[in-house]
């Protein structure tokens, strides 16, 4: 982020809903004029977008659009050219966040437990040891998690090793959770196990929360809204609201409404593929 | 059944196959017995030599090799670690670094017999000069080679430049640090060896190994040269050993 505090004028005063890329709805993250570029790839130019507080966004797009790099850029994890992003007025250093790796495998780190694994944040946040043993104890019991946390991640499935990503990234109790691909280094069982799990957690923490997925179905399935992006540099080609009551199983897939949702979203995205 | 029972002793097979060579070999008067005498005199040679004069040259040896290996893992791990953390710290030393770990360290014996005089040091400084940019270069790879995603998670979860370097880089290299050790111990070794030769030694098991020679005392040269070669594969096993200890993760 260039120069973010000078971006940061007036807290109070949150920006005006862009034309496009609103929810209508008091929203948790909002991002104003958004520019990114690659060499001479430009990905987002000028881009306008508003998070709503509380609902799972699926952001779903054509290939090298720049889904992960939009919630990169939201988590900080790469500089933006131009822009403001703002969580509730503040900056992303003053809030706390979680980040969920596609490469759940080189995300953990091998070297210690997985208990220590959940808890390491709450170490960065200067937590100390018997209160971090006690939060992760805590968020353990409430997940209803079982598995072996004495294990080192290399002993664990895959499932279990994202599951442990999943729980370091909510330890901290986060506000905003992003998830980049979670689930697709999982084979197909493991996959809509996850889902459920992923659906869980949310249902119970109404954490914030933005997952990239490269599969429609599990974008649709997921989210309360499907942030549809167009070829770069992405703009917003609509934000599909998906009205399925929770918790959603595997009946829901084949309901009217959630056929018609994933029909409408899907007319989109091959729309945006063609255009060229 | 019996084939799976006997599957821990394949190794001890080609031990065997050597042994049944040689003894044939000088049993069947294939070769001169001067030049290479039965097993049996070889191992007696050695079992006799390692209660006296050998037991005292391998210990020589293996104090000099443990001393070389020692400087050479203070001097360059905390070294490894500097250069590795930037990228282009170690892109402008690189060429230095591969120059002189490419120059046979045996071409430096004169110039530390200059500085050093004729004894010990020369030989344990000129082994950790050798050892220090074999466990340098793997050092430095295995920080830089850290992977993006651990350090970015580390980042994401707050960790400042300082940790990500203690909490993350440093545990990722080490599997890549045993791996220079193991080279460095074993290019250590060789050189005291080399060094024990030549340089007006008086112990050690590289003088053994010549001054049999010299003699003419065959089963007494091949004790020694054993000697050796037990010491090498001992100090490569016991790296293996800790490493899998401490470093449990490694190749998984």
């Amino acid at each position: 982020m260039s120069a973010p505090h000078a971006l940061r004028v007036e807290p109070t005063g949150v920006p005006p809903a862009p034309s496009d890329g609103g929810a209508g709805k008091r929203p948790h993250v909002t991002i104003r004029g958004l520019s990114k570029r690659f060499d001479t790839t430009v990905i987002y130019d000028n881009f306008d977008l508003d998070i709503p507080r509380g609902e799972l966004i699926s952001v779903f797009g054509p290939n090298g659009c720049g889904k992960s790099t939009l919630i990169n850029m939201i988590a900080g994890l790469i500089p933006v050219d131009q822009g403001q992003i703002l969580f509730d007025g503040m900056l992303l250093s003053e809030i706390k966040f979680g980040y969920v790796f596609q490469n759940y495998r080189e995300a953990l780190f091998p070297w210690m437990r997985a208990f220590d694994n959940v808890s390491y944040p709450l170490k960065m946040m200067k937590v100390p040891p018997a209160e971090r043993k006690r939060r992760t104890e805590k968020l353990v019991e409430h997940l209803g998690v079982k598995i072996d946390l004495s294990l080192y991640p290399y002993q664990m499935s895959g499932g279990q090793q994202q599951l442990v990503s999943i729980m370091r990234a909510l330890v901290v109790e986060p506000e905003i959770l992003f998830l980049d691909e979670p689930f697709s280094a999982l084979d197909y069982e493991m996959t809509l196990f996850m889902r459920e799990q992923l659906q869980k957690l949310f249902m119970e923490s109404q954490t914030t929360m933005v997952l990239v997925s490269h599969d429609l179905e599990e974008a649709v399935y997921l989210a309360d809204r499907v942030l549809l992006l167009s070829r770069h540099p992405a703009r917003v080609a609509d934000f599909t609201p998906v009205t399925s009551p929770r918790p959603r199983t595997a009946e829901t897939l084949s309901e009217p409404d959630f056929v018609q949702t994933k029909a409408h979203c899907l007319e989109i995205f091959q729309r945006e593929v063609r255009r060229r | 059944m019996i084939a799976q029972k006997l599957e821990p002793l394949l190794p001890l097979v080609g031990v065997v196959v050597l042994l049944a060579i040689w003894t044939i070999a000088t049993s069947a008067n294939w070769v001169d017995p001067v030049l290479l005498p039965s097993p049996a005199a070889a191992f007696k040679a050695l079992w006799q030599g390692m209660d006296g004069p050998l037991g005292h040259d391998f210990v020589k040896t293996v104090y000099r090799t443990a001393a070389a290996t020692a400087i050479a893992a203070v001097i360059a791990i905390p070294l490894g670690i500097l250069l590795g953390s930037s990228e282009r710290l170690y892109r402008s030393l690189e060429f230095v670094i591969d120059f002189f770990r490419s120059t046979p360290a045996s071409a430096m014996f004169p110039l530390f017999l200059v500085l050093f005089g004729v004894g010990d040091e020369t030989k344990i400084s000129v082994a950790a000069f050798g050892a220090i940019l074999v466990i340098l270069f793997n050092v430095a790879y295995g920080v830089m080679n850290a992977r993006k995603t651990r350090l970015l998670a580390a980042k994401v979860m707050g960790a400042s430049r300082l940790r990500v370097l203690f909490d993350v880089m440093l545990l990722e290299s080490l599997p890549q640090t045993f791996v220079g050790l193991r080279n460095g111990v074993s290019l250590a070794l060789v050189i005291i060896v080399v060094a024990e030769m030549f340089i007006g030694s008086q112990d050690g098991l590289g003088h053994s190994v010549f001054e049999a020679q010299q003699l003419f005392d065959m089963p007494r040269m091949y004790a020694a040269i054993f000697a050796a070669g037990a010491l090498g594969y001992g100090l490569n096993l016991l790296f293996l050993l800790i490493e899998r200890r401490f470093v449990h993760w490694s190749g998984k």
